[in-house]
């Protein structure tokens, strides 16, 4: 091993990266102090910009890092929501319900992936939106639910609201930071490497040594239980409970959304493309019909210019990565090969022709 | 020389495979030991790519069984065969086109060889500098010519540390320059003690290397021995150019 003084190094972060984790712990400390100085509605609103961070990163983790495309993700948004309202009665503390709920969400989704997942691309897709509508459906019956009409987590109603407010945007926070922190470290290890494989060739992983279908599995109950956390934590903002509300595709077209905007297939556009969707939505949701025209209006015209998105955009232009999951690969400075990553081939080629 | 009784690594009997009406291997047997080069060759649609994925396990053949180091595995997945250490390239590459071509190498090494992170990195880096894409290390493999997808199939399989190498046409379209640095990377393997089958249109790029020819045509092997004298057989000239006297 001595005597290759100058072996390649393997990279797992950038400078840049580096001061990105510093600034993501005080961005998230900042908003653990932040209700101190919102007002009521502002806390509101932030609460929900963390549960559309969750969906987005979801989405994008079983879509754009799994290459599992899913148009029936509010299945699991509603049934976190669902089940939150039955544990609720059944005399569970609210607060400790959204989390069983979720758990329950994430327990629901396993045998369900035994049959899902033999469904490819399309059919998947498609698949997933049969199974929310039949969900919706089956909760309908519950006499709890009372139909359409819907119920409430009543049971939320005995905490003073000053304090619910900022309880839930408390475990909002928690919660978002949690489940991001877990994706990060699931997408950056082996693991990752595994799920993005899958993505680009699914024969070509199995034939490399990747379990892939327990490998998609994993992240599809994940993804399960992060959107069934979402589900009960807008259920504990808003009390109401309406099935058609929750089990509304509109969620998942949210979720495509943020990810097509942020950038499919990079952890940090996920993030970036919640926070973009909270903007449009705060600045004009309340123009009703136009503000959904603009919405699928932008959709449009990012697929169709920015197919990156514009986290993909900014990292392909200027290299920047702040939350990177990939390696790479440092070559030992060695003048007579020189081996810029960044255009190899031409570079290679001009020195060949000035020998020449 | 070809009755390895006792140190076959891999042995295939009875194999047949119909696709639908097709039938594409009938009654395939093969057999070979654990340090040993096979070359097969034959016209197209012979059934050789064919024979490949049942002994990859890249699907299950209609008929007969495939074993392995000793074990039955003709129920086992791609996945499971890899890992035990029966590894095969693919005829059109295949490669993880979102991901570099290091990280394409990393996930074999990681989950084929199931390596720890830093082990893996270092067999990764090995197989890359072995077939001399260590200057591509940090391309989006999506970008990379046919040459290199082709070199990336090898250095992927490699990296799962097979103890057996199933090889489909890697030579497939290289200039002679290429072709040569093609057979010095499979000599190397071949001292490492791993065991090669290759597929190769190219025939004189594969007798370099292959100890042992196989002949298929029409989903049969026609001719099983050593190489000259298996491109001497009249059934494997006429399976070639046709016509003639059989």
């Amino acid at each position: 091993m001595s005597a290759v003084s100058s072996s390649p190094v393997i990279e797992r972060g950038t400078a840049t990266s580096r001061i990105a984790a510093v600034a993501v712990a005080i961005i998230i400390a900042l908003l653990a102090v932040a209700p101190q100085f919102l007002s009521a509605g502002a806390v509101d609103r932030m609460t929900a910009l963390f549960i559309y961070a969750i969906l987005a990163a979801m989405w994008n983790a079983l879509a754009g890092f799994g290459g599992l495309v899913s148009v029936g993700q509010q299945v699991f948004f509603g049934l976190g929501a669902y089940f939150a309202i039955r544990l609720a009665d059944a005399g569970l503390n609210p607060f400790a319900a959204l989390f069983v709920s979720a758990v329950v969400v994430g327990a629901v989704s396993w045998p369900l992936s035994l049959f899902m997942l033999r469904l490819r691309n399309g059919e998947f897709a498609i698949g997933m939106w049969v199974i929310a509508a039949l969900t919706h459906l089956l909760v309908n019956l519950d006499r709890l639910v009372q139909g359409e009409t819907g119920t409430s987590l009543i049971s939320l109603n005995v905490y003073h609201a000053g304090t619910r407010r900022v309880t839930i945007y408390w475990l909002a926070l928690a919660s978002m930071t949690a489940l991001l922190a877990v994706l990060f470290g699931l997408l950056r290890g082996s693991t990752g490497a595994a799920i993005r494989a899958i993505r680009d060739n699914e024969d070509a992983a199995a034939s490399v040594g990747v379990r892939v279908t327990g490998t998609k599995r994993l992240l599809f109950v994940l993804a399960a239980f992060g959107i069934g956390v979402a589900g009960a934590l807008w259920l504990a903002t808003s009390i109401t409970f309406q099935p058609k509300t929750y089990f509304n595709v509109q969620w998942t077209a949210y979720m495509i959304f943020m990810v097509l905007v942020g950038g499919i297939g990079t952890f940090e556009g996920a993030i970036l493309g919640a926070l973009v969707f909270f903007l449009i939505e705060t600045w004009f949701g309340g123009t009703g019909v136009w503000y959904l025209v603009g919405l699928g209006a932008t959709a449009v015209l990012f697929s169709l210019f920015l197919p990156r998105g514009l986290w993909g955009t900014i990292e392909e232009r200027f290299g920047l990565r702040l939350l990177p999951v990939g390696y790479r690969v440092r070559l030992p400075e060695h003048p007579a090969t020189p081996l810029n990553d960044e255009a190899p081939s031409p570079e290679r080629t001009t020195q060949h022709q000035e020998k020449a | 020389m070809t009755h390895p009784q006792q140190q076959a690594v891999l042995t295939a009997a009875g194999i047949h495979k119909r696709f639908g009406a097709l039938v594409v291997l009938d009654a395939v047997d093969f057999t070979m030991e654990a340090d040993e080069a096979v070359g097969i060759v034959g016209p197209n649609g012979a059934g050789k790519t064919t024979l490949l994925s049942v002994l990859s396990g890249a699907f299950p053949p209609s008929s007969g069984t495939v074993r392995f180091k000793g074990g039955d595995v003709t129920a086992l997945p791609a996945t499971r065969r890899c890992r035990l250490g029966l590894v095969r390239t693919h005829q059109v590459p295949k490669p993880f086109g979102g991901m570099t071509t290091f990280e394409n190498v990393f996930v074999a090494a990681s989950h084929g060889a199931g390596l720890g992170r830093d082990e893996a990195y270092e067999e990764a880096l090995g197989s890359l500098k072995l077939c001399g894409m260590l200057g591509v290390a940090n391309r989006r493999a999506e970008t990379l010519g046919l040459l290199d997808r082709k070199r990336l199939e090898l250095a992927r399989a490699l990296a799962a540390r097979p103890t057996l190498l199933l090889l489909d046409e890697i030579g497939g379209g290289l200039t002679d320059g290429e072709a040569g640095e093609l057979v010095d990377t499979i000599k190397e393997l071949r001292r490492r003690k791993i065991g090669i089958v290759w597929i190769e249109h190219i025939v004189h790029v594969l007798l370099q290397v292959a100890e042992r020819l196989i002949c298929m045509d029409a989903g049969k092997i026609i001719a099983d021995g050593e190489p000259q004298a298996v491109m001497a057989d009249p059934q494997v000239i006429h399976a070639y150019l046709g016509g003639g006297p059989k």
